[in-house]
């Protein structure tokens, strides 16, 4: 089964992931029966219900406005793939 | 009883005493993780030569003082590896600690090896490993449960006196069912995620694999509490969660949720935590058959919720900041899809493009708010439960271990497997699972976990009912033959 809906091909570009044709076939498959099981929840009267993003849920965390002790600049560059002049590199955007 | 045999409490002890130190300590556990992890593939990477130079300096008068303590790979300690069982973190190094591990070492214990998961914790069996499977300690051919069975195997084989692992739908107390020690899930907000590869960020809690419920108590000491790094950790007061230990049932009003008894559940299952909870009356408490009704949909609800925190969660990994990186794109869009495409593997592509669905524009009230509010009433369920009851028991998982491979083909059936554990996360509350006995599967004892469910930050309550009934019995003293 398949859901009609589901183009997992469009999908996997707006998740920016490029899938082999098998890969696209196979969780075509495999999630049209997960979607499947959760039309369930179309029985399910929630009129009423408000919806909740967190169980246990707080509100307007702030802390004092002051600078606090951070990464070092070459910590948090050790990781990048690419850099170059204490920057990371990005791929080019514009032409 | 060898060294790696010991409780972490008698493990303090000997320490405190001076006969042994934590050197001694975690030369042992090398040494039996040499011997024994061949087979069970629990760890994916240790720092011997970091742990020894900490172990050395450990003051063995605090809380944790000189105990190693294994972290799933998905739990950032400076210096080392955190791969989230991924590809696409296997070049990444963590620049800082964890605040969990801030609090392990200010509690004086020691860090000590990587532990394999289900990668990006997505997963029931720790088969979607990147890099190898673990395996049951008790029948090598079967999984350990998931998505934290290197946390859960490694207690269970004697190859970590303790260990942390993270808890999204049940990743804690089902791999600590199948494995047989102690597992337990705090409650949402109790223990700051700060360092913590995210998954599903209204749903993920970071918890201790022990073999007793006492060495629990001690961990969640240790990492409890707010933290302004997590501002989803809650301003709870820190109560001592061992302060309850010793006390009886007496008095003790246990629910039975009716729901969790369902057919197509394994018969040994049903018969171990049947007689369990018998044993929970004799010692004393009350039992109260409660509903909670909205259980058939919670497996559907998670897996909306859940996929759509991570498509958002895991859209991090760009190959821009760390991690891997495709070879000579040529473009920023093919530079990003080659990246994700080369770096995640199957389920988690599939998870993100389910949460991407749902989150879509069109469909986005149909599944994903939808889900929310059935959400709500998941959560009302357990209200109205707990006005009856002081905490639910019920088993861990309706499966005993099952074999590997069994299950990869059908992710549907592997999602099913998380059906008595998911509804816990949804709701925000404390859960812990505690070995109650054996099935037995081709010939091979395995084990079986009794669920506990407590209202939210009431994790003393729980601890204090689960060792009164581990007590009683010699279920958690049983140790694997490897």
């Amino acid at each position: 089964m398949s859901s009609p809906e589901l183009d997992v091909r469009y999908v996997a570009h707006l998740a920016r992931i490029d899938l082999s044709d098998a890969e696209i076939t196979q969780f075509q498959s495999q999630l049209g029966r997960v979607l499947e099981y959760v039309e369930q929840l179309k029985q399910v009267d929630v009129s009423a219900v408000e919806p909740t993003a967190h169980a246990n849920a707080v509100y307007n965390v702030f802390r004092a406005d002051e600078p606090l002790p951070s990464l070092e600049k070459s910590a948090a560059l050790a990781n990048a793939p690419r850099q170059a002049n204490g920057l990371i590199t990005v791929t080019k955007v514009v032409e | 009883m060898s060294l790696p045999d010991l409780s972490v409490a008698e493990l303090q002890a000997k320490l405190r005493a001076r006969e042994l130190t934590p050197l001694d300590a975690l030369d042992a556990l090398e040494a039996r993780i040499a011997a024994v992890d061949p087979q069970v593939q629990a760890y994916l990477s240790r720092d011997l030569e970091t742990a020894r130079a900490e172990a050395a300096q450990a003051d063995v008068s605090l809380p944790l003082g000189g105990v190693p303590i294994g972290i799933k790979d998905v739990i950032n300690v400076t210096g080392q590896p955190c791969t989230a069982a991924s590809k696409i973190l296997a070049p990444y190094r963590a620049p800082y600690d964890a605040t969990v591990i801030a609090k392990l070492r200010a509690a004086g214990a020691v860090p000590f090896g990587r532990l394999n998961l289900d990668e990006f914790a997505m997963g029931s069996s720790t088969e979607n490993s990147a890099y190898q499977p673990t395996r049951n300690p008790w029948d090598l051919t079967r999984i350990p449960g998931g998505s934290s069975g290197g946390s859960a195997a490694a207690v269970a084989a004697r190859e970590a006196f303790a260990t942390l692992g993270s808890d999204t739908g049940g990743s804690i107390r089902q791999p600590a069912a199948l494995c047989g020690c102690v597992g337990l899930k705090p409650t949402y907000g109790r223990v700051s995620r700060y360092g913590l590869i995210a998954f599903a960020s209204s749903l993920d809690q970071i918890g201790p694999f022990t073999r007793t419920t006492r060495d629990a108590g001690l961990m969640l000491n240790a990492i409890a509490g707010r933290d302004p790094r997590d501002s989803t950790s809650l301003d709870q007061p820190v109560n001592d969660a061992t302060a309850l230990l010793g006390r009886d049932l007496k008095g003790v009003r246990l629910g039975i949720p009716k729901e969790y008894f369902v057919d197509g559940m394994d018969p040994q299952v049903r018969t171990a935590v049947e007689t369990a909870i018998k044993q929970c009356e004799s010692l004393g408490a009350e039992l109260v058959e409660v509903s909670l009704p909205h259980t058939e949909f919670a497996v559907g609800v998670y897996y909306i919720i859940a996929t759509a925190e991570a498509s958002a969660n895991l859209a991090r990994f760009d190959g821009v900041r760390y991690g891997h990186r495709a070879d000579a794109p040529k473009d920023l869009l093919d530079h990003y899809k080659r990246t994700r495409e080369e770096g995640f593997g199957s389920e988690v592509k599939r998870r993100i493009i389910l949460g991407t669905y749902v989150l879509s524009s069109g469909y986005y009230d149909a599944y994903y708010l939808r889900a929310q509010k059935v959400r709500t009433l998941i959560r009302q369920d357990f209200t109205n439960a707990f006005a009856q009851c002081d905490a639910l028991v019920c088993p861990t998982s309706p499966d005993l271990a099952f074999k590997l491979g069994e299950r990869t083909d059908d992710p549907l059936r592997m999602y099913l497997a998380d059906i008595f554990t998911i509804a816990a996360n949804l709701a925000g509350i404390c859960g812990l699972s505690v070995p109650c006995g054996f099935g037995e599967a081709d010939g091979k004892k395995l084990p079986v976990g009794l669920q506990f469910l407590g209202q939210p930050f009431d994790e003393a309550r729980l601890l204090q009912i689960a060792h009164a009934y581990e007590q009683s019995t010699d279920w958690h003293l049983a140790a694997p033959a490897l």
